[in-house]
């Protein structure tokens, strides 16, 4: 296993499917009374959170501390003026206490990868900016596969704010490494630049247009719905939030002509939703809606990740 | 030293001078004498027997060019001596081969008064190293919003000829148009950093396309510089002024500069050495040291700059050296400071993108790094022909100087150095300023 | 990514102060060792075993038999089968991986966990009859108790291994044994099933001094 978590390409499909295959392991753990493994006992683990994320923070703490390690938070702020402490110099005051993981949250793209080269600690990256997001694509794909069983040739659909998501770059990686086949869609505005060049290197499809991706013949097996930041339409990303949910958003009709299409469908949404939004009520409450099934994945699939980057020696296994 | 010297052998690059290239067979050998900082003698001359051992300078297989003048230095003294200070640059400024830099107006205080540009004079004056040229402001603590004084900036001791707000752009077209009409008496030339900030903002800091895509990296569009080049050029037009693009990055950018001069307007453009030889790729690891604005720009941009140079559509390279203190570099890539050293190795970058690839010959290298930005910047005692009664701001160069540049070995003060490692073909022996060595 | 769990079986520990790297599940039978147990020498030791297990019960009630994974497993379900043969009764039967609660993780690569498996009565109050092939330093079962634990409160846990190697390094003992081996520290034990391994059972010694 890599020593850090920084992208989702940091990951085989080999290492994909493992980390996956440990998170049901530990998912069991979930549902036991006595909620800890004394695997990671004496580890000290550093949620390290410059930008506030209540979800993901309490997640990878809890999945820390059922793994038995010693888990501690911080929280600093993202430092963006040259008067405040450097960032290395914050990280290395941590450093030097001798951690065996940061877990870190950033809001600048590429922090993580910039604190990988500076500590000795692992780094898991919680998000960085609108970069990666690597924890959420696996326990989404963690979702997808109890739901679906193999991704193999399963096609998904990532709707949304593009161009800032960190969970559609982080997604896109592991579905394509799992061998599922990947469209997203966006309004011109919010594909990201050189969508084309990129979109043809790594092999997903792209489209401004959300009901010829969905009815076109080739009904997808799970939508992501991203979230929209309401701040986006002071930036002119788009006219009007009803507009978008026009265009873009999954709501009840065009639910209903999903599941008439393919009635196993899967809606997925990375939280937290603006219903009425990107998302409509009904496709968030449906059956068909793994939402929930997202949040209950995310402590298992963190345990898994602190397990296979911090139980071991850090050596790659042999064969 | 007294300013008398004696340099023997020396490759001259008047003529076509072209070594290393093939056009070396053109190389004319010669000596030059220096009394009292002036030229006093070129051709093949003996060495006159009052000269001690140490005024005479063996330049067996180097190449004389005048000294160059960089149009664009940043020297944060006033303000962030930690950084830099007029000393540490200009000994850095000598180390490369120059003569004069124009220093700057963005510092703290921002320069935009003619007391602030005597001041920078004479802090320049007085290490001697190099001729330190104060830029002034255009606008009032580079606010863009009110004129700053430029007729007393022009007035002053220090005779200020190039006003620029760098670091930012003149965003609003009427400070950029009265700014261009005002300064005409003095025939004075704003140097603007053409961005627009709506298209590009203060976040922007990758060039926009698939790697900023990938890398979630605010975008940093060619159009945000093309499009205020062809406003100023037009400004510039309409009110019969002077403008000069600074550090031009992208093919669009030279188009509208190409298209500019064929009309006829008054503009000129300058190129920094990073942006010919550096391309967008190296962000991809998010090493703020590659943090630049604009930012490094991907291979075509890169072709198009080296080629504009070639053929004089660019004027001039310029170094934009700009110094940051450690701490302010590590930061997140998005929040750490835009810049890079350049004045240590802009010579031995040009002679490896432009000389070695058969591009310029050294005379077209005296020309961009010495003549041009001299005349752009009204230098008259710089970028001179070598010949007599000229002043001895000189260069010698080794065209066959094999090196690695190590950040640890730079003059400055600051170790954000992006050539770090690299090793190149040519390096400056030695620079002379009005006869005196001032870097050997 | 490493196997899955390889060092449990073969008779180590993986976690022996001086362990021999032992082949993998699925690496070939060293042909120059020796064999110990035949299968049908096998099938009489599990007969004998579910015999002792039913008899040290006074019958199969609360009985829950769990497996160590890989070949724990299926001696397990082997165990079970002939129970109800015996008995009649169908026991509970799963298995317990342990790789979360090894004291060895950390001198080691990764290794991934194999699939645990509660039976729904879960363990509380149950006499839990824990199956394994090799018993060698007792570390492993070590483990399984501590794993044990954190599932609930069994009445009674008991230990059934195919085969006592010896040398160890715990005060553990197993209550029924399907054959006692001496061994050397520097050989090993490779243990081979039908089910697991697709060969005919086998238990074979390899390496050593001899």
């Amino acid at each position: 296993m890599t020593r850090h978590l920084l992208s989702s390409a940091d990951l085989s499909r080999e290492q994909t499917e493992a980390i996956l295959d440990t998170a049901a392991s530990m998912h069991d753990v979930q549902r036991r009374q006595v909620k800890k493994l004394p695997t990671l006992r004496g580890r000290t683990v550093i949620n390290f959170f410059f930008e506030d994320s209540t979800r993901t923070r309490s997640s990878f703490e809890i999945a820390g501390k059922w793994m038995s390690a010693d888990t501690i938070n911080l929280s600093a702020k993202g430092s963006s003026t040259s008067k405040g402490e450097s960032l290395r110099d914050t990280v290395m005051t941590v450093n030097a206490m001798a951690v065996d993981a940061l877990v870190i949250r950033h809001n600048a793209s590429g922090a993580c990868q910039q604190v990988a080269q500076w500590v000795d600690a692992s780094v898991i990256n919680a998000g960085d900016g609108t970069h990666e997001h690597p924890t959420q694509a696996l326990l989404d794909a963690y979702t997808l596969r109890s739901r679906l069983g193999s991704l193999d040739g399963r096609h998904v659909v990532i709707v949304g704010d593009l161009t800032h998501s960190r969970v559609f770059r982080s997604n896109v990686i592991t579905l394509k490494t799992l061998g599922a086949r990947v469209t997203v869609v966006a309004p011109p505005t919010l594909m990201p630049s050189g969508v084309s060049a990129w979109s043809a290197a790594d092999g997903f499809a792209t489209s401004w247009d959300l009901d010829e991706t969905l009815y076109a013949g080739d009904a997808p097996d799970a939508v992501m719905m991203l979230r929209v930041q309401r701040e986006r339409m002071s930036g002119g990303f788009f006219p009007t939030a009803r507009e978008y949910t026009v265009g873009y958003g999954m709501t009840r009709p065009r639910l209903e002509r999903l599941l008439s299409a393919n009635p196993e469908a899967a809606i997925l949404h990375p939280g937290p939703m603006n219903r009425g939004l990107e998302i409509s009520a009904d496709a968030a409450d449906s059956a068909n809606s793994l939402v929930l099934d997202q949040v209950s994945a995310g402590v298992a699939v963190r345990m898994s990740v602190l397990y296979h980057l911090l139980a071991g020696d850090g050596s790659e296994a042999a064969a | 030293m007294s300013g008398d010297l004696f340099i023997t052998g020396a490759l001259l690059a008047s003529a076509s001078l072209g070594a290393p290239t093939p056009r070396s067979a053109d190389a004319t050998r010669g000596d030059v004498l220096v009394r009292d900082g002036r030229i006093v003698e070129v051709g093949s001359l003996t060495r006159p027997a009052d000269l001690p051992d140490q005024a005479v300078v063996d330049a067996d297989g180097l190449v004389l060019l005048p000294g160059f003048v960089d149009l664009h230095t940043h020297l944060r003294e006033p303000g962030r001596e930690d950084a830099e200070t007029i000393a540490s640059g200009a000994a850095a400024a000598a180390a490369g081969g120059f003569t004069a830099v124009l220093a700057m107006a963005n510092t703290s205080p921002v320069t935009d008064t003619g007391e602030a540009a005597e001041r920078i004079l004479d802090l320049g004056r007085a290490i001697g190293l190099v001729d330190v040229v104060p830029v002034g402001a255009v606008t009032k603590g580079l606010a863009g919003e009110e004129l700053a004084e430029l007729g007393l900036m022009a007035r002053s001791r220090a005779g200020v000829r190039v006003f620029s707000d760098d670091g930012r752009c003149v965003q609003n077209a009427r400070v950029m148009r009265r700014a261009l009409e005002y300064l005409k008496p003095f025939d004075a030339v704003i140097s603007q950093h053409s961005q627009d900030a709506n298209l590009a903002g203060p976040q922007a800091c990758c060039h926009e396309g698939e790697l900023s895509g990938r890398l979630g990296l605010p975008g940093w569009p060619a159009v945000a510089e093309s499009s205020i080049i062809a406003r100023d050029a037009l400004l510039a037009e309409h009110v019969g002024g002077r403008v000069h693009v600074a550090h031009v990055s992208t093919a669009e950018g030279v188009d509208v500069v190409r298209w500019a001069k064929a009309r006829g307007i008054r503009i000129t453009a300058e190129v920094t050495p990073h942006h010919l030889a550096l391309g967008t790729e190296l962000v991809a690891g998010y090493d703020p040291t590659f943090k630049v604005n604009p930012p490094l720009r991907p291979s075509e941009d890169q072709e198009a700059v080296r080629a504009a140079l070639a053929d004089g559509t660019i004027d001039a390279v310029a170094t934009d050296h700009a110094p940051h203190a450690r701490h302010d570099k590590e930061h997140a890539f998005v929040d750490a400071a835009f810049g890079m050293l350049g004045l240590e190795t802009a010579l031995a970058v040009v002679a490896e993108v432009m000389v070695e690839s058969g591009r310029l010959d050294w005379s077209g290298v005296a020309t961009r790094m010495s003549a041009a930005p001299a005349r752009i910047a009204g230098l008259s005692g710089h970028g001179r022909a070598i010949a007599v009664g000229e002043p001895a701001n000189l260069v010698l160069v080794d065209p066959s100087a094999r090196h690695t540049v190590d950040a640890a070995d730079s003059k400055s003060l600051s170790r954000n150095n992006p050539w770090h490692g690299r090793t190149f073909g040519a390096a400056v022996h030695a620079t002379i300023l009005r006869g005196s060595v001032t870097h050997r | 990514m490493p196997r899955p769990d390889s060092a449990a079986t073969d008779g180590s520990d993986g976690s022996h102060s001086a362990p021999v790297r032992q082949p993998l599940p699925g690496q070939p039978l060293d042909p120059t060792g020796r064999d110990v147990l035949a299968a049908s020498d096998i099938a009489r030791a599990l007969r004998r075993i579910a015999h002792e297990i039913v008899e040290h019960n006074k019958g199969a009630e609360d009985l829950v038999v769990l497996g160590i994974p890989s070949r724990g497993v299926e001696l397990a379900h082997r165990l079970v089968d002939l129970i109800a043969e015996v008995e009649g009764a169908t026991v509970p039967v799963g298995a317990l991986d342990i790789t979360f609660f090894r004291d060895d993780l950390r001198s080691q690569p990764t290794r991934a966990p194999m699939p645990s498996s509660i039976p729904a009565g879960g363990i509380d109050g149950k006499v839990v009859v824990l199956v394994d092939d090799v018993l060698y330093s007792g570390r492993t079962i070590r483990a399984a108790l501590d794993a044990l634990t954190d599932l609930g409160r069994p009445r009674a846990v008991r230990l059934a291994v195919l085969v006592d190697r010896g040398h160890r390094e715990l005060p553990i003992r197993a209550d029924h044994v399907g054959k006692n081996l001496p061994t050397a520290h520097t050989e090993k034990v490779q243990v081979r099933l039908t089910g697991s391994d697709g060969i005919p059972d086998v238990v074979r010694i390899a390496g050593g001094d001899r």
